[in-house]
């Protein structure tokens, strides 16, 4: 049988050599990496219109490019209309439970925030944001494993960089390695008696020698399912009487947070929602694009409840590859546009205000004469999020082609 | 390929209505075509209910157009570009195939009144006239002046005669069943089969088939498995039989490992690289499937374990994981594996020894078994 020592050394070997297989070895090497500062990344998948998320009412244009789906003007004390932000702009009534963060300046809000590219394909657009490269399709790594090669690596554990979803995504790819897994609460290996015996077996079928994905994604495994054993994560319940939504994101984010709690090295995590692509009857105050908000908002402010004081650690950015045409389309719904808003939320944020221009929404002011234009680069925005909360060095290539310009929003203190 | 063009032209069983075409479009529209014409199977697809919906097409109608009925009646509706943006994104010229906004716009002006006739009763395709644009399109540089229900059809026409789909259909079916990285001169001789034959299917899967690429020795085992593959291999190799309500539970499994069955949300389906599919959850579910299967724990799925090493001595471990070997892996087990495998011979709980522990009195073949099919080797194709 192979022990730990052994296992880690003949990994090292194929670390130096090899360049396919996960480097989650060079990450074991060390004790955890307790109470390090951690990043959560949450991708609207689909793109979600930042206009219903983010209601511009004091757009003068706003209310009459959406006949049927615009939402209507704030109402003090009505918490069935949106709710008023800073006179201008107002959160959708589905997001009611951050409100409670903006007031308390823990929640920022990007409400122009994009890509410089044009493509208005939601399979092109997610690429580029998440390889971080618009415009470019061969960049083999994602953003944030860039960010993750950019953290010091001599405390790093295998679950530095996590992906709560059943596929790699494309964010967290790179050499610096990263575990996806749909659920904690599964990952091991299930016999009907408990058999160490059985899960060393497969083990030891991935542990020796050969360096492919395959070997070096089944050493991996062996290596968190152990950590995450050791460490209890799957026994924390929620605190603080945190009560998340049915659904994957809440679900995503519960787990999250128990990483987070059982200090198991967590610095990057990332995970997604679909379900934002509203081609057809999209809703205003109610409908389908609310009961998609209803979940977001929940689970987000759950998840800063659960984690309390933890939370100074954390910093939540949610994204969305593009966002919608400003005019409501034939199906009372929209189709693709450009710029979205994007949420930065938790320890650490200058929160309770917009960052950025505001373009405007009358017809000269439109983007092709349509969307939202960009006035925020989205890489801007990880730039600043990444350098700021995570200590990557500023000048690690985390946006290759791009650099830093002009004076920083200055969201993160 | 009824599996991989499905994937190709993806529709989401939870979008709506689709629920209820989906069976019926991979029945009707797929499988006659899965070794078909290209063109053909394009042409069903842009009509059936299910890619309708799936795309919203069929809510899309002429600029001004004032419904009649419905819960939309006399509302102003007007175009969706998701059906127009895709079909020459992900069905036909690929991204990278040329095509603009302006395109977009256009294609989805020609396919204005391709709707569906009571989706929820009959849903069947129905052209209605009085939703549709007749004004002239420009479409790739080419003018389309018939109008009405052939506009549609001259579109489809010029994406399936196109280069660039011919390229694209190519280099996916490469990867399907040469190498993650298709080799690109082969990826050109099957495009060049598709453009001699007007997309004949089974033309460009000779010239893979026949490829010296397609018979190197670094392409044996360069594809993982994926979910799909991975289970039914699993059970095929096992002889295993499923009754409803293991095919339920087979379709269960492949989700959980990844790949559920009419699952892929976005029109891209599932994507067909090993990096998609390998990950320790994914690994691990495979593992965790193993052992459910060779232990008999999946409801309806019938694997007899002992039939596979019927005749070997089951006090002879070694002779039984030979065997076993011999029959899951067909001779492709590493040295590794079979030095594993060998070690896990002496444990207990593999095999258990007689009451006075003289001797080996018999082995645990499904556990064996769930080892081997674990194993890095049948991961791969």
């Amino acid at each position: 049988m192979l022990t730990r020592r052994a296992l880690l050394q003949c990994g090292a070997c194929a670390l130096a050599a090899a360049a396919a297989p996960p480097r989650f070895l060079a990450r074991v090497a060390g004790a955890a990496e307790a109470r390090g500062k951690v990043l959560v990344a949450v991708f609207q998948r689909g793109a979600v219109d930042g206009l219903s998320m983010v209601v511009p009412h004091g757009d003068a244009a706003y209310t009459g490019a959406r006949p049927s789906i615009a939402l209507a003007r704030p109402r003090r004390g009505d918490t069935a209309t949106a709710l008023d932000l800073d006179g201008f702009f107002a959160l959708h009534p589905a997001l009611a439970p951050l409100l409670p963060l903006w007031e308390s300046r823990a929640l920022a809000i990007v409400p122009a925030c994009g890509s410089p590219d044009t493509t208005r394909s939601h399979f092109d657009a997610q690429d580029y944001m998440e390889s971080g490269t618009p415009g470019v399709k061969s960049t083999p790594d994602g953003w944030l494993g860039r960010v993750a090669a950019g953290l010091p690596s001599e405390r790093a554990t295998p679950f530095r960089s996590v992906a709560l979803a059943t596929q790699l995504p494309r964010s967290l790819r790179g050499d610096a390695g990263a575990l996806a897994l749909r659920s904690l609460d599964r990952f091991e290996v299930r016999t009907p008696t408990p058999s160490a015996q059985t899960q060393r077996g497969f083990e030891s079928l991935y542990g020796d020698g050969v360096r492919d994905l395959l070997h070096g994604t089944g050493r991996e495994t062996f290596e968190a399912m152990k950590m995450l054993r050791s460490a209890g994560a799957t026994k924390l319940t929620p605190a603080n009487g945190a009560d998340y939504p049915r659904g994957r994101l809440g679900e995503s984010l519960r787990q999250i947070a128990q990483l987070v709690r059982a200090d198991v090295g967590l610095r990057i995590a990332f995970t997604d929602m679909d379900g934002w692509d509203t081609h057809v009857a999209q809703g205003a105050e109610q409908g389908q694009l609310a009961n998609r908000l209803r979940d977001f908002g929940a689970a987000l402010s759950a998840f800063a409840r659960d984690l309390g004081d933890r939370m100074a650690d954390v910093v939540v950015l949610t994204m969305s590859e593009f966002g919608r045409a400003v005019a409501e389309n034939g199906n009372r719904g929209t189709d693709h546009g450009h710029a979205t808003a994007m949420l930065v939320l938790g320890g650490g944020v200058r929160g309770g205000r917009l960052y950025g221009r505001w373009p405007g929404l009358a017809p000269e002011q439109l983007f092709e004469g349509r969307d939202l234009a960009v006035t925020t680069d989205f890489r801007a925005l990880f730039h600043e999020v990444a350098t700021r909360h995570l200590a990557v060095p500023a000048a690690a290539p985390l946006f290759p082609g791009w650099q830093p310009g002009g004076s920083p929003l200055g969201l993160l203190g | 390929m009824v599996d991989f063009w499905f994937n190709h032209f993806n529709v989401f069983a939870n979008k709506g209505e689709v629920r209820w075409y989906v069976t019926a479009y991979e029945r009707d529209v797929i499988r006659p075509h899965a070794l078909g014409r290209f063109p053909d199977l394009l042409r069903a697809t842009a009509r059936h209910p299910a890619m309708l919906y799936y795309l919203d097409n069929w809510l899309s109608v002429r600029p001004g157009f004032v419904r009649r009925g419905g819960p939309d009646q006399g509302r102003r509706a007007g175009l969706n570009e998701n059906y127009a943006r895709e079909l020459m994104e992900l069905h036909t010229l690929g991204v990278d195939g040329g095509y603009t906004q302006r395109d977009v716009t256009e294609v989805a002006r020609a396919f204005t009144g391709w709707t569906i006739d009571r989706p929820r009763e009959q849903a069947r395709y129905v052209f209605r006239p009085a939703a549709h644009d007749f004004g002239n399109k420009r479409v790739l540089g080419r003018v389309i002046s018939v109008g009405g229900e052939r506009d549609g059809e001259q579109v489809l026409d010029l994406l399936a005669a196109h280069p660039a789909t011919a390229r694209f259909i190519a280099g996916k079916l490469t990867r399907r069943f040469v190498n993650d990285q298709p080799p690109p001169a082969l990826v050109e001789r099957v495009a060049a089969a598709y453009r001699d034959t007007g997309g004949d299917i089974r033309a460009m899967l000779r010239v893979i088939f026949a490829a010296p690429e397609f018979r190197a020795a670094d392409t044996a085992g360069a594809k993982i498995k994926k979910p799909s593959e991975f289970v039914a291999s699993a059970a095929r190799a096992l002889g295993a039989s499923a009754d409803a309500r293991g095919a339920t539970a087979l379709a269960r499994a492949a989700a959980e490992i990844g790949e559920g069955l009419y699952e892929a949300t976005p029109p891209t389906g599932h994507p067909d690289r090993a990096e998609a599919w390998v990950n320790p959850g994914a690994l691990l579910a495979r593992m965790n499937f193993a052992l459910s299967l060779t232990g008999g724990r999946l409801p309806g799925v019938r694997a007899d374990v002992e039939a596979l090493v019927a005749g070997a001595d089951r006090r002879q471990p070694q002779a039984v994981l030979d065997r076993l070997l011999a029959e899951l892996l067909h001779g492709r087990a590493s040295e590794q594996t079979r030095t594993v495998l060998t070690a896990q011979l002496g444990l207990p709980e593999i095999t258990r020894l007689t009451p006075d522990d003289r001797g080996p009195a018999d082995t645990d073949v499904a556990k064996l078994a769930a080892l081997v099919l674990g194993s890095p080797e049948f991961q791969r194709r």
